[in-house]
């Protein structure tokens, strides 16, 4: 199927995108409203987006993904979609009576130019309930951006700063991670003895439990109460710069929460820097439980540096997961070659800073020279793994083409994983998603060897 | 959830046989506010057009049309793989303000020298709509400077819901279609397949019993067509559709235009299956294929019916439910679920017409409730009513049912096993069974006497 892809790398100067390596940004804000306790994401635009949004979660969560849309029509699309607007919230609180509806734009009502907060003023809404809204023009950004901008207007609608004196608590934006990595991080904050709130959380909500019965709001996602309290915390932690510092920025704005941004806690580096900051913030030990996880996965990366020493691999995802996976396949040893995201760098003067800037500081300190690139596509990825071949590709299902073409392995990390299970209920954060990532690369490498070795080079033990 | 039918406006997209109304409305715009499952225009054009193999389909919009689509439908090719690629022209800011005429020219150029196509089609997305690209000209200028095709479809997502993409996209297929020379219109005694994907290779079981029957098959629209297969569809004698929610249209403008007659058939479960090879024999009127026919329905049922009468002692007696996107396969599905035992309790479309939704409530037993574009608390609340043991739908449907701890089977994009023809019905019985026989519902209903 990448049969016409070339080693020949010529400039492209048209802009366009062949096999993206990102999507748009509501899918990124319905995704992070879904983190809101009792709320209905809502896309207001054509009922194309919102179904795709859904099809599109529901296959990488396996979980039923709940989302209003107004359902444009080309009379909506000419004269605004107020009407629409305020048909869909009158009907969603009469129907399915959700605390919250969540509504997000879409690069047609962007461009009409909806003025979504006066729409909202004038629409009925039932006493005790509540609107909010953010903008996501899809020609903007990707998904990641639309994750940061659902996340930054929670802070906006409801973080207060209801005292001088703040409290003994730690906000914590986990950045557009899968739920696992959610409860990962709040078990790690649970053990260090620090009270936090995290927000958005979308544990609970898209890897709920099954029980027989279909509840389109699960028990999880961030109540409003501890949403409003947030403007109390001391600190606010932000796991990821692109999707998640914004916010944070935002919230220290408000309610002078001063914020820390973080990477994603993806390693063994990454997660000590988000206990340290935790332990800077309360004063609190380091408990023996996680001293000694960290313990074990140190004596893992020893077993098995020998594997991984001097291995190639390609790494392309979201920013904030791919600055993370950078980070620790270098800590083992490995050598990423080429680094990608189809993620813009970051708007200018945003607090995201530039995915490249970061990346390039990362290999240039382990003396690894690679091919570097944000807002790129899988098509320049597979060119630049032609010319220089890799031992391991990591990265989202969309891999598997260049996989198979090139005939190298690939482990499955990021969003969407869209032909495998089980993933989105487990962490590769934590110094236990770290362990196992390194089962998940190591097995991958290793079933290669097995897969590749001739008979008298077959062995047992490895 | 009780209040689900609070939404007054939607009463006149239900009805129980039996107890209530006759007629149900359908065709008609969701209602604002509803966790619709329908798409968009955009969807039912790309869906209809994507199998085309040695096309490239270009979306003129920001990235998520593109990426949303890409690669998503399973149509099987024994050609090129073009079409599996995913070329968006990624719409930025800039681009809306002053126009992205300049950027899908550049784009197309770009992609008519790299992969060198014979085709390429441009999808039009909300925002060309609305910022007013003009497509034809771009088309026009980029296929006179290659020498190629480039068909603009005008599929805005907003003029419309999903049936106006399958109109935009056979109206993208009309002008494929046309032919240079129209003394050879009609002239094949061979015929057209419309309506089949190829979805896990449904559409080579059908050419091969054509082949059995000693008919020829000049062109599936569209699974596994190449633009030159499509550019000879006007020499087909006669059209046989299938999934006639996309494909009745194009087919009603190719007899007006081409006098090519047209016929409704279905491969789904052993009747329709026998009942439409039987028709289309009888439309050729060659004593030979008659015969020929008969003798294939007789070799395929003498293997067929003992697995179909296998499973429907172990099935017999189960109930259904079937929610799926056009009326065709769910009035299929009511005569294939009978031939297993088992009775179809809840049934509805995302774009059924009105006279597919009368045959379906000719066809329902009474007590059946048929509704059109249901929204998941319709399905939730009509499942769990009629006690349906089983859900066929689509990608969202599929974690509704298991939630609900009801046994699934995608009858859409990520089925896996082909479903049409007398292979198709066996897959179909053992997929049924597998689902509702499966050990994993004793750990969520208990006392769940399980199957046999």
């Amino acid at each position: 199927m990448l049969d016409a892809t070339t080693k020949d790398i010529k400039e492209r100067t048209s802009g366009g995108m062949i096999n993206p390596a990102k999507t748009c940004q509501p899918i990124g804000a319905m995704y992070a409203a879904l983190g809101i306790h009792g709320c209905l994401p809502h896309s207001h635009g054509s009922q194309g987006c919102c179904s795709f949004h859904r099809m599109h979660l529901t296959r990488h969560f396996r979980d039923p993904i709940m989302a209003s849309t107004s359902s444009f029509t080309e009379g909506a699309s000419v004269f605004g979609g107020g009407a629409n607007l305020k048909t869909a919230i009158k009907t969603i609180f009469q129907v399915y009576n959700p605390d919250i509806i969540a509504v997000h734009t879409t690069c047609l009502t962007e461009t009409i130019g909806d003025d979504i907060p006066n729409i909202i003023k004038t629409a009925e809404i039932p006493e005790g309930k509540l609107v909010i809204h953010t903008n996501t023009p899809s020609y903007v950004g990707s998904h990641v951006t639309g994750f940061s901008n659902m996340t930054k207007s929670m802070v906006n609608y409801f973080s207060e700063a209801t005292s001088d004196v703040k409290k003994e608590q730690v906000n914590i934006i986990p950045g557009f991670v899968n739920p696992g990595d959610m409860r990962e991080i709040k078990r790690l904050t649970r053990a260090m003895n620090a009270p936090f709130i995290m927000f958005p959380d979308t544990s609970g909500v898209v890897d709920s439990p099954m029980t027989g019965e279909f509840n389109m709001f699960p028990k999880g996602g961030t109540t409003q109460a501890e949403l409003a309290d947030t403007g109390n915390s001391k600190i606010t932690v932000a796991l990821g710069r692109f999707a998640a510092s914004d916010a944070a920025g935002q919230l220290d704005k408000k309610c002078k929460v001063p914020a820390v941004t973080l990477k994603t806690p993806i390693g063994i580096k990454a997660t000590d820097s988000f206990l340290m900051t935790l332990r800077k913030a309360f004063a609190y030990e380091v408990p023996y439980e996680l001293e000694e996880e960290r313990g074990q996965l140190v004596d893992i990366m020893t077993d098995t540096h020998f594997h991984f020493h001097g291995k190639s691999v390609a790494i392309f995802g979201d920013p904030d997961i791919v600055t993370g996976m950078t980070e620790f396949v270098l800590s083992l040893g490995m050598k990423p070659i080429h680094i990608l995201t189809g993620t813009p760098g970051g708007a200018v003067g945003s607090a995201v800073g530039s995915f490249e800037d970061d990346i390039k500081e990362l290999v240039d300190m382990a003396g690894v020279k690679a091919n570097i690139q944000a807002s790129g596509d899988l098509f320049t990825l597979h060119q630049w793994i032609k010319t220089k071949p890799v031992d391991l590709l990591i990265g989202t299902t969309y891999g598997k083409y260049i996989a198979r073409a090139e005939d190298i392995p690939l482990v499955r990390v990021g969003f969407p994983v869209l032909d495998r299970s089980v993933h989105s209920y487990m962490p590769i954060v934590g110094y236990r998603g770290a362990m196992r990532l390194i089962e998940m690369i190591s097995g991958a490498l290793l079933d290669r060897q097995d897969r590749d070795a001739a008979d008298e080079d077959f062995e047992l033990v490895m | 959830m009780s209040q689900t039918l609070a939404i007054n406006e939607r009463q006149d997209f239900i009805t129980t046989k039996g107890r209530q109304k006759a007629h149900l409305k359908c065709d008609a715009d969701s209602i604002a506010g509803c966790v619709s499952q329908r798409a968009c225009v955009y969807c039912g054009a790309r869906v209809v057009l994507n199998p085309i193999t040695d096309a490239i389909h270009l979306v003129h919009g920001p990235i998520g049309c593109s990426a949303y689509t890409w690669d998503i439908r399973g149509s099987l090719t024994s050609g090129e793989e073009l079409f599996r690629n995913s070329f968006s022209t990624d719409l930025k800011e800039q681009d809306v303000i002053f126009g992205g005429e300049k950027k899908l020219s550049a784009a197309i150029d770009k992609l008519a020298i790299k992969y060198n196509p014979k085709l390429i089609f441009i999808y039009s997305t909300c925002i060309v709509g609305v910022i007013g690209d003009d497509l034809e000209a771009v088309a026009k200028a980029a296929a006179k400077r290659y020498g190629i095709q480039v068909i603009p479809v005008q599929s805005s997502g907003f003029i419309g819901n999903k049936s106006a993409g399958y109109r935009a996209a056979c109206d993208a297929l009309f002008r494929l279609i046309e032919p240079a020379d129209r003394t050879m219109v009609g002239k094949d005694k061979s015929i057209n397949y419309l309506g089949d994907f190829n979805l896990a290779g449904e559409a080579w079981i059908i050419r091969d019993y054509f082949r059995q029957m000693g008919v020829t098959v000049n062109v599936v629209l569209t699974g596994d067509a190449s633009s030159a297969d499509l550019k000879k569809a006007t020499r087909a004698s006669l059209n046989i559709i299938q999934c006639a929610g996309s494909m009745h249209y194009l087919a009603g403008r190719m007899e007006e235009t081409y006098g090519i007659p047209f016929m409704q058939v279905s491969f789904l479960g052993l009747h329709d299956t026998a009942d439409s090879l039987r028709r289309v024999a009888a439309a050729i009127g060659d004593k030979e294929v008659l015969a020929r026919t008969e003798a294939l329905i007789d070799r395929e049922l003498a293997v067929t019916a003992p697995v179909i009468e296998d499973y429907r002692r172990k099935l017999a007696g189960k109930k259904a439910a079937v929610y799926v996107g056009g009326g065709f396969k769910a009035i299929s599905l009511i005569k294939q679920f009978r031939e297993l035992g088992i009775e179809v309790v809840m049934i509805g479309t995302q774009t059924g017409r009105q006279e597919e939704y009368d045959t379906i409530h000719e066809l329902a037993s009474d007590g059946t409730v048929i509704l059109d574009d249901a929204n998941p608390s319709e399905l939730e609340k009509f499942m769990t009513e009629q006690q349906a043991d089983l859900l066929v739908g689509g990608v969202k449907e599929r974690p509704l049912a298991y939630k609900l701890g009801k046994a699934f089977i995608d009858h859409n994009h990520d089925r896996k096993h082909p479903l049409s023809g007398y292979v198709g019905a066996i897959n179909f019985a053992k997929e049924v069974y597998s689902t509702v026989c499966s050990p994993v519902w004793k750990y969520v209903r208990s006392g769940d006497e399980g199957c046999e």
